[in-house]
Order: C-alpha cells, then structure tokens, then sequence
C-alpha cells in the first residue's frame, strides 16, 4: 500500500519494525485494538440477544454521520458518535407491544438504515468529495488516525465498558430468561436502552476502522466465534474480545503490506475464525453423538 | 345469601360470587394445615384484574396458607396466569386486595419464586443449566457474572447452584447447554432456578404443559417433595390436574370470569361446577379416583390417560 519501500521480508522482527516505523501506523494498531476489545465485549450480547440487524443499523448510521461532520467540517468522530447516539435512543424510543417483541422494532430500524444510507449519500455528493473518501467510510480506513482521535477512542470505549461491566449480570438474565428476570426486578425497559446506546457506541468506534458496513468483523464474528468455544459468560466474552484483536492485528499488518482495504482483510479472517469454529463444533458434537450411540 | 353464609365462606376460603354456590365447600371444615398457619400466606379478597378496559375476572377471594400445595385450574384464556401475575405485583388487582405474608405483592421480592410458561430454551442458545440456575440467585444484582472461583462470595454461590441441582436431580445434565435438554430437564432446572432465591411461595405457570406423562407425575412428585421438605407454599397453574391431584391441599378453580377455591373433593364435584360455568357439567371417577370432566364449553378433556396418549393435549 505505501509502494516499494513496505514489503514482507517474512522475517518476523523486522517486519514488525516495518509495521511500527510510522506514526500512523502505530496509531492505526492503538486504535483497532481499543475498536476490536469494545466492539468484542459488547458485540458477545448483541449475539446472545440477537440484535445484530440493530448492531448493523446503528454503524450505517455512523455514514451520514461521518459525511455530515465532514460536509459541515467538523471532526468525523462528531458525526459518528452523535449520529449511533441519537440513532440508538430512536430505536430505544420504539413502543413495544407486548413484552419484548422484536418484530416491529426490525421495521422500523430498517427504516432507519435505508434513509441513513440515503442520508450518507446525499451529504457525500453535497461535499463534491473524492470517491475514496466514501469507500473509506463504508469500507474501513487506517490512514491518518491521529493521537487525539485515538484519546477520544479510548475515552469514549472505556466508558461503554464501565457502563457494561455495572449491567452485565442482569443484562445476561434480561436476555436469556426475560419473564423471570422481570418478575425478579429486573429493570428489562431501562437495561434494553442503555444496551442500545452502549452499542451505539461501540459501533461508532468499530465503524472508524473498517467502516460501516463492515462493522460486523469485530462486533458480531468474534463473540459468535467464541459462543461455539465456551459456554461460560466471562470465558466466552474474554475469547471473543482476543479473537477481534487478533483479527483487527493481523487485517492491519496485512493492509499495511498488501495493497488490499483494511475491511476486507479483517472481513476475510474473521469469516475463516468462523468457519473454522463452526466446523470445529460441527465435528465435536459428531464425536460426542457417536460416543453416546455406541 | 346472608350475610353468616359468606363470612363462613371467607372463612373457609371459599369464594362465593351470588350466582355461585360451592354446596359441599359449605360442609367441609377447613384444612388442619390451614388451621396451623395462624395468618394465611396469600390472601385473596374480592379482587378484580383487568387489563386495558377487558375484566379477566372480578370478586375472587380464597385464601393460602403456608405449606400448602395449591392448583389454578380452569379454562384456556380465563385468567389464570394473570391470577400469578398479580401475586407477583406484575398485574394490579382493583378493586380489591391482594395480600403475601400481609403485604400488597412486589415486584422483584425474593419471597416468591416463579416459572413462567412454556417456557422452552432455543438449541441454539449456548447457556449452561448451571449459569441459568445462578441467575436466579444474583442474575438482578448488578456487576458482571464472575466465575465460580473468584471470590467467597462466589463460592458460596456455586455451592448453593449444586445443591439446588442435586435437589431436583438434575446434576447430570446441568453443566449441558440449556437448549439442547429434554423439555422435563430444562423444566427441573427452571424449577431450581425459581428455588434460588428461597422463596417462601413457588409460582408456577403450567409447568407440566409439554412434558410426557412420565415426567409430568415425575415433576409434579418433586414439586410435592420440596413443598412439604421446604414448608413451602407452591400455586401451580394447571390444565390438567391429574398428574398433581394426589398431592393437592386446594384448588382455585377459575371459569367465567369467577373462582371458587376449595379441597379438591369440594370444587371438582357436579354442582360446583355447573354453578361456576352455568350449564350442566358432570364429575365421573374413574377406577382410580381421577376426576373425569364431562361436558365442559370447550370440550376440553381434564383426564387425558383416558384419551389416545399425547393427543389429549391438542385440546388445549
């Protein structure tokens, strides 16, 4: 990507060197590994309570975010935060019927996503920008993060962590088991909003590394990856955040010595994590299934 | 009626809505376990449910005492869950007052242990048995599920989930995602989790519903085990009442938007239930003792062992 004086020597240290020789490289890793543990942690119950459509919504929404702070020349971290914010308060906003009911909510949050899209576009074409800048926004981009935006990064997703760390337990019982959790005081109304903001979060930071439609590289395969391991809640969701790190890692070396996006190598490796999990629980459980038959 | 008959009535927890009379309840003196609990754990009187502008139903009263095993039965549709949901404080009761242990019901209050219905687990849902029985003794707490070893309190947690586990014997298949056991384990472990946070009152919502006969006597059996082992007060919600009628202390019957409660004996008889559904309704016995009940409204069999195997439960 940076011509001929970055290229694998496939010798380890030095290529590691290479890897952290520029400054921005070396916040492009600060960055993605701050996006990839937030995104990780967060991500383990947007899987355990199926709300990835939700998940997906709240990054696209991140587009027209971004292209607006930039039309309106701002920070992009503006638009991205403030846009999955005030996105996730409107699906939060949403009255449910009866209980817990999802299907209304898919309606209205794909409203939601096609008029971001549509937003998003709009406000490109205003700016008379260069197509790359879209692709960078949809797609992932680890050029030109600077020390401040990383700051703003690690601010921003240790708050969404504290705030999960404080409702995790009765977060887990709201989502497998919501009748007994509301009957044991479980606040599920106010536990479902928080969620939806602490998501917005975590999505707008997973947005800036591999772009909005991207975003389920390291919000939603890492923790399904991890479900297939372990079963156990603290386990599972520290092996889902390794898993996004180590994808977000390895999709930045590649993008960095190869002249393919940063969203397509962190898209591949997770889709192959996946594969391999799933064949992996696929085989185990056959193993078991013929022990028990014999 | 007059005045003497409906405070006798109260007294013997029997309701008596005007167009109802429970003639054998009249009879029968009151339970010797109701006699030994000197305040009733939950108290029922002249409530009322409504939810929107619909009346579910209106001037039930019956009382519960401590230690006593208790069934809801009546119809489809006819209130019975919300009569659980109200005795955890999730549903009003206006007019009307509804009591546990003497206090308006709370929502939340660890007092009271429930099960919802039909409440099965997705396969795909990667959650141990043992983690959900743990919800049910911290899930509301705030903070983050920790593992079992960190920390005393932890511990002390872990060794209450196993011995709730072992108590429904469940030890087998509790460490087993949740999805992928039978529906008679997934409900001992649900039983277990409603135990956690030990409750004086048990409320359970069809929990038989969906289980073979084997492990509906199996179920019905370890739920009379941990009342009477426990001293504890379990309200169960039943369509059919014969897996659990030899361990009953009272039924509520509820149809019409009305209740009678009483002994078994008294309420499922011919004349209270005609009364109670205004139309002629018939208790047959069978060889042995099970309650057959002809010519119910909705053609609803309540002795399915006389019927070709798991269909019976079609009618429901």
């Amino acid at each position: 990507m940076l011509g001929a004086d970055a290229g694998l020597t496939w010798n380890l240290t030095d290529d590691i060197r290479q890897l952290f020789e520029f400054h921005f490289m070396a916040n492009a890793f600060r960055a993605g590994t701050i996006a990839a543990i937030v995104a990780g942690a967060i991500g383990w119950f947007v899987v355990l309570r199926r709300q990835s459509f939700v998940g997906h919504t709240l990054s696209v929404v991140a587009f027209p975010g971004a292209a607006g702070a930039t039309l309106v020349g701002v920070s992009a971290a503006w638009g991205y935060f403030g846009f999955s914010i005030v996105a996730a308060l409107l699906i939060a906003a949403i009255p449910r019927t009866q209980g817990h009911s999802f299907s209304e909510e898919t309606a209205v949050v794909g409203t939601v996503q096609a008029f971001a899209l549509a937003l998003g576009f709009l406000f490109v074409t205003l700016y008379h920008g260069v197509l790359d800048e879209v692709d960078s926004l949809l797609f992932g981009s680890f050029l030109g993060i600077t020390d401040s935006q990383v700051t703003t990064l690690l601010v921003i997703g240790a708050a969404g962590l504290a705030v999960l760390a404080v409702i995790a337990r009765p977060l887990l019982f709201a989502s497998i088991d919501p009748d007994v959790a509301a009957a044991r005081g479980v606040p599920l109304r106010l536990l479902s909003v928080v969620f939806l903001l602490v998501l917005g979060l975590a999505v707008a930071e997973a947005s800036q590394i591999v772009g909005v439609l991207l975003v389920f590289a390291l919000l939603v395969i890492p923790p399904a990856i991890a479900q297939t391991i372990t079963m156990r809640p603290l386990l599972s969701i520290s092996i889902g955040v390794s898993i996004g790190v180590g994808i977000a890692w390895l999709g930045l070396a590649l993008a960095y010595f190869y002249d393919q996006p940063v969203g397509f190598y962190t898209t591949s490796l997770a889709l192959a994590g996946y594969v391999v999990a799933r064949a992996g629980a696929w085989s185990g459980e056959r193993a078991r299934r013929a022990r028990a038959s014999t | 009626m007059t005045t003497t008959a409906r405070s006798r009535l109260d007294e013997t927890a029997v309701n008596s809505p005007a167009d109802v009379t429970p003639a054998e309840g009249d009879r029968r003196p009151p339970s010797s376990r109701h006699d030994r609990a000197a305040q009733p754990l939950v108290s029922v009187r002249g409530a009322t449910a409504r939810l929107g502008r619909r009346t579910i139903w209106s001037d039930v009263t019956f009382d519960v005492g401590r230690g006593e095993f208790v069934a809801v039965l009546g119809p489809n549709g006819v209130g019975k869950s919300t009569l659980l949901k109200a005795m955890l404080g999730l549903v009003r009761v206006a007019p009307g007052d509804l009591r546990i242990a003497g206090e308006p019901p709370q929502s939340g209050s660890p007092e009271v242990g429930y099960l919802p219905q039909r409440r099965s687990f997705d396969s795909s849902v990667r959650v141990r048995g043992v983690d959900v029985v743990r919800l049910g003794l911290d899930g509301n707490r705030w903070g983050m599920p920790l593992p079992t070893w960190l920390g005393t309190r932890n511990r002390k947690a872990a060794r209450t989930v196993r011995e709730l586990v072992e108590l429904v014997e469940a030890t087998d298949f509790a460490r087993r995602p949740i999805g992928q056991l039978s529906g008679g384990e997934q409900q001992r472990l649900l039983i277990a989790q409603a135990l956690a946070g030990q409750p004086s009152l048990l409320l359970l919502d069809e929990p038989l519903d969906s289980l073979d006969l084997l492990n509906q006597s199996a179920i019905a059996s370890l739920l009379d085990r941990i009342c009477r082992s426990r001293g504890m007060t379990v309200i169960i919600v039943a369509h059919d009442v014969n897996p659990i009628l030899p361990y009953l202390d009272r039924v509520v019957y509820l149809a019409r938007g009305r209740a009678v409660a009483g002994a078994p004996g008294d309420v499922i008889t011919s004349e209270t239930l005609t009364n109670l559904y205004g139309t002629p309704i018939e208790v047959l016995h069978t060889s042995d003792g099970a309650p057959v009940i002809v010519g119910l409204p909705e053609a609803t069999s309540y002795h399915p062992r006389l019927q070709a195997g798991p269909e019976a439960h079609l009618h429901g």
